[in-house]
Formats: structure tokens, C-alpha cells, sequence
């Protein structure tokens, strides 16, 4: 005998047209008043509002054109806009949700994300994470959703103290998870490149 | 970009807690594994390094609240909401059925995107070029949220099954797409619902790729006809089931101290 529990449901590819259900802009057509999308910030948001852009690339080095991405974060405080986040820092932010998707164009296979620049996260057993964007992919191919984390070159400090950064073995594989930032249209984009197989290939996390 | 140097983090930190609870590992044995040479598009999409462990922090046991107001009256309608002038065509039929965590507990105001093709097989996107027409009244996608007992439903017609390129002669068996969300970011999941009988289920590569029957079973919707609707419209059962959370008995708290 044992413990009864139910099993998770068995996940499966998204699938090609994945853009249908949740992009349906992207395939091509228009369905929805209200439509979920790349952009996390209105006009009241508060902190640093940045751009996140890069590409998701294969085993053979080739684009991935048909990738949808969700970004979740905290907001400049720091907080969870989340019930489940009981942290005394800060406050939550009624205008950041954290949350959006974003796929990569059929064409030039970038995606991008308008956002801000969260805050640092309490970890666990009192340390503290550095600020980062959870990130998960599906595509074709992908039978599961590929989690990882996407953390910023210019928090060099937090990183080197971040429990989950300090947790890859492998110190070259760290560098997979840090966007670099840029200056573009007086704009500071970080450039945060996914390859899912291969050399340089991107941590991704068992969550 | 001064402002988005690296700042210290606050000592005040330190004193957050987070009584919300740790979601119960995955079982791997009942998920397909990245790499499955069977699915060939698998073969460069799958990492080759091990995923890496992580136990969970505020960042995993938290997720995206939506609200009702964000969704439209017919969003749940797929034979309505894109209807131009006529109806989509197919056979109508409802589903419905439960998103429950692995407790068994029915998962509130979660969001439930679906899509599909249309009854002839052939998706709207513009990536589609399988020679059954387009449906110019069906768009092929729809969401809901689940109301107080995690309990959703939706209208559509039957999406008919097609051709793909895995094998030669290879058909994917008609299957409705379902996107959840539960309410943290770790049981985030994408699966497909396929119909009781179809004899396409048994080999279908992308179904192969799952290590247990069981786990493949749960994903076939059985007829309800308790639920259909006499002369109009037939239902099938579909419930979902998402990550657990732990209880706290003797827990340490995931943060602060």
C-alpha cells in the first residue's frame, strides 16, 4: 500500500502553432480583445524599464523560429505581485503584474521582452538572490517546458552571492544565465541568447 | 543607466518570509524524457546537460494572477468567437472537467488556454499549408478561468486529425491543446487532450514519447454523455492535474530564519 496521490498530467510539445492559443497575433490572425503579450510595463510602472532581446538556438546551431517564451519576475522592489509572496521588503506594484510572453520572430528568430529591472529576492535560509527573470520555453520538440533564469551582467556583486548561481558546478556554464547589457536608442537592452543543445549550451533548472 | 547599476541587497531582506509552500518534486517517470529519437524534432531540442535541481524559492512557488476582466464574454466559445456571419463547422461538443492539484484539490481562478484545429485538420497559422480548407468562422482558440473548485468548461467542435512530417504516413490523432497555469510558476505546463477511441492514439509518435501508460490514458477524454446536451451538442470529460504543494507541517520556512 501506499500514499494516494494523483500524478501530475503528462506534458506535451507545444507544437508548431503554439502561436494559435497563445499568440494568436503571431500566427496570423485576430481573435482576442485583450491579448497577453512581450510587453510587462505600462505607463506607471515603477523602476528601470530595460529591454530584453535575444535568440533560442538548437543542437545544430540553427535558429529556433517558432519558440514561445514567459518571463516571470519581481518588480523593482523586488516583490512577487503574488499572494504567495510573503516578503517584508518593499511593496508590490499594482501596475506589474511580472508576467509576459514572448515568441521568436518567424524570420529573424528574436525575441524580445519590455520590462523592468527587478530588485533582489529573498533566497532560502536568509541569503538573498540576485535580481533575476525566470524564464520558461516550449516549442516543437521540447516535450517538456525548458526552465532557466536569466540574471544581469551589471549585478556582478549579487551574482557572486546568489545561492542558485553558486549551485552550477561548472563556473563556464554560469555565464549562460548573465544578459549583457547594451545602450541602443538611449534604450539599455540586455542581449540573453538561449541555446538548448550544444556547445555553450543554457542551464536549464529541474524546479 | 546609473540607476541600473548593481545596488547591495538590502539587510532588510533577510527578515522576509515565505510560509508558501514548496511544490512536490516532478516524477520524471511519468513525463517524457527531452530526448526521444521516436519525435525526431526532439533530437536538436533537447538539452544534453542534465536539467539542474534547484529546491524552490519565492521565484518558483509564486505565479501569474489573471483576472475576469481580462477576458472576453465568447473567449470560451470556439464556435462563436470567431464566427463571420456563419458557425464553425464540425461536430459541437463541450469540455470540461477539473484542474486539481496532486492533493486532489481543485485549482481556483486558474487560467485554461486551449487551441486546435479544425474539423478538417488544418490549423489557422499562418506556418499551416495542409491542403483541408481553412473554416472561415473558426479561429481555433479559446481560454477560460477555472471557477472556485478549479472546474472549467468550453465549446468547440471536434478538431479532425492530419498529416505531419515525422515518418512518412505519420498523423497526428485529433487532440485539443491545453496550456495551464495552476498558481505558481513551477507547475506551469503545456499538454494535449486526445478522444476516447480515436485508433490514432496508439501510434502517434509525440504520444510514444510519454514512459507510462498510465500517465498516457489520463490524457484521453473519455464521452460524457451526462453532460451533453440532448440534440445539440456532446461532452467530453477532461480533468488535468497539477503540481502539489507540500503541507508545513514542521516546515522550515523557505526564507528568513
Amino acid at each position: 500500500m501506499s500514499v494516494k496521490y494523483l500524478k501530475e498530467t503528462a506534458s506535451q510539445t507545444a507544437g508548431p502553432y503554439v502561436h494559435i492559443g497563445l499568440a494568436p497575433h503571431q500566427a496570423g490572425f485576430d481573435i482576442f480583445q485583450n491579448n497577453f503579450d512581450n510587453n510587462l510595463v505600462g505607463a506607471t510602472t515603477r523602476g528601470a524599464q530595460i529591454i530584453i532581446e535575444g535568440r533560442v538556438f538548437d543542437g545544430s546551431g540553427s535558429l529556433v523560429r517558432d519558440a514561445l517564451i514567459e518571463a516571470w519576475q519581481a518588480n523593482a522592489d523586488g516583490r512577487y505581485n503574488h499572494p504567495g509572496d510573503r516578503q517584508k521588503q518593499g511593496s508590490i506594484d499594482p501596475n506589474f503584474r511580472g508576467w509576459g510572453r514572448a515568441c521568436t520572430d518567424f524570420e529573424t528568430g528574436i525575441f524580445r521582452f519590455y520590462t523592468v529591472k527587478p530588485g533582489c529576492v529573498a533566497g532560502r535560509e536568509g541569503k538573498v538572490q540576485a535580481p533575476h527573470i525566470n524564464l520558461w520555453i516550449v516549442a516543437r520538440g521540447i516535450n517538456m517546458g525548458l526552465n532557466t533564469r536569466l540574471y544581469f551582467a551589471d549585478e556582478e556583486k549579487a551574482n557572486e552571492a546568489d545561492p542558485i548561481l553558486r549551485g552550477i558546478e561548472l563556473k563556464k556554464r554560469r555565464e549562460t544565465l548573465i544578459a549583457k547589457p547594451s545602450q541602443k536608442d538611449g534604450k539599455t537592452v540586455y542581449s540573453f541568447d538561449i541555446v538548448i543543445q550544444g556547445e555553450n549550451e543554457t542551464v536549464f533548472f529541474d524546479v | 543607466m546609473n540607476d541600473l547599476m548593481s545596488h547591495a541587497p538590502p539587510a532588510f531582506l533577510k527578515e522576509g518570509t515565505n510560509p508558501y509552500p514548496e511544490l512536490y518534486r516532478r516524477d520524471y517517470a511519468a513525463q517524457s524524457p527531452a530526448y526521444t529519437p521516436i519525435y525526431k524534432t526532439s533530437v536538436l531540442r533537447s538539452p544534453r546537460n542534465a536539467l539542474l535541481s534547484i529546491d524552490h524559492t519565492v521565484s518558483e512557488t509564486t505565479g501569474p494572477v489573471f483576472g475576469h476582466n481580462e477576458l472576453g464574454m465568447l473567449d470560451n466559445d470556439l464556435i462563436l468567437n470567431y464566427a463571420k456571419g456563419g458557425e464553425a463547422i464540425g461536430p459541437r461538443i463541450i469540455v470540461h472537467g477539473y484542474v486539481l492539484d496532486e492533493n486532489g484539490r481543485g485549482l481556483s481562478n486558474t487560467l485554461v488556454e486551449f487551441w486546435q484545429a479544425n474539423a478538417g485538420g488544418r490549423y489557422r497559422h499562418k506556418n499551416d499549408t495542409y491542403l483541408a480548407p481553412i473554416d472561415p468562422n473558426f479561429g481555433g482558440c479559446g481560454r477560460t478561468l477555472t471557477d472556485e473548485n478549479g472546474y472549467y468548461y468550453f465549446r468547440t467542435i471536434r478538431p479532425g486529425p492530419y498529416p505531419w512530417r515525422n515518418y512518412v504516413n505519420s498523423w497526428r490523432p485529433a487532440h485539443i491543446h491545453f496550456s495551464l497555469f495552476g498558481n505558481a510558476f513551477a507547475q506551469r505546463l503545456i499538454t494535449q487532450m486526445y478522444f476516447e477511441g480515436d485508433p490514432l492514439i496508439k501510434v502517434c509518435p509525440i504520444i510514444k514519447t510519454i514512459p507510462d501508460e498510465e500517465a498516457i490514458n489520463r490524457l484521453i477524454a473519455p464521452l460524457d454523455l451526462n453532460a451533453s446536451v440532448p440534440d445539440d451538442t456532446m461532452a467530453y470529460r477532461f480533468d488535468m492535474v497539477l503540481r502539489g504543494r507540500r503541507s508545513t507541517l514542521f516546515e522550515n520556512r523557505l526564507e528568513g530564519n
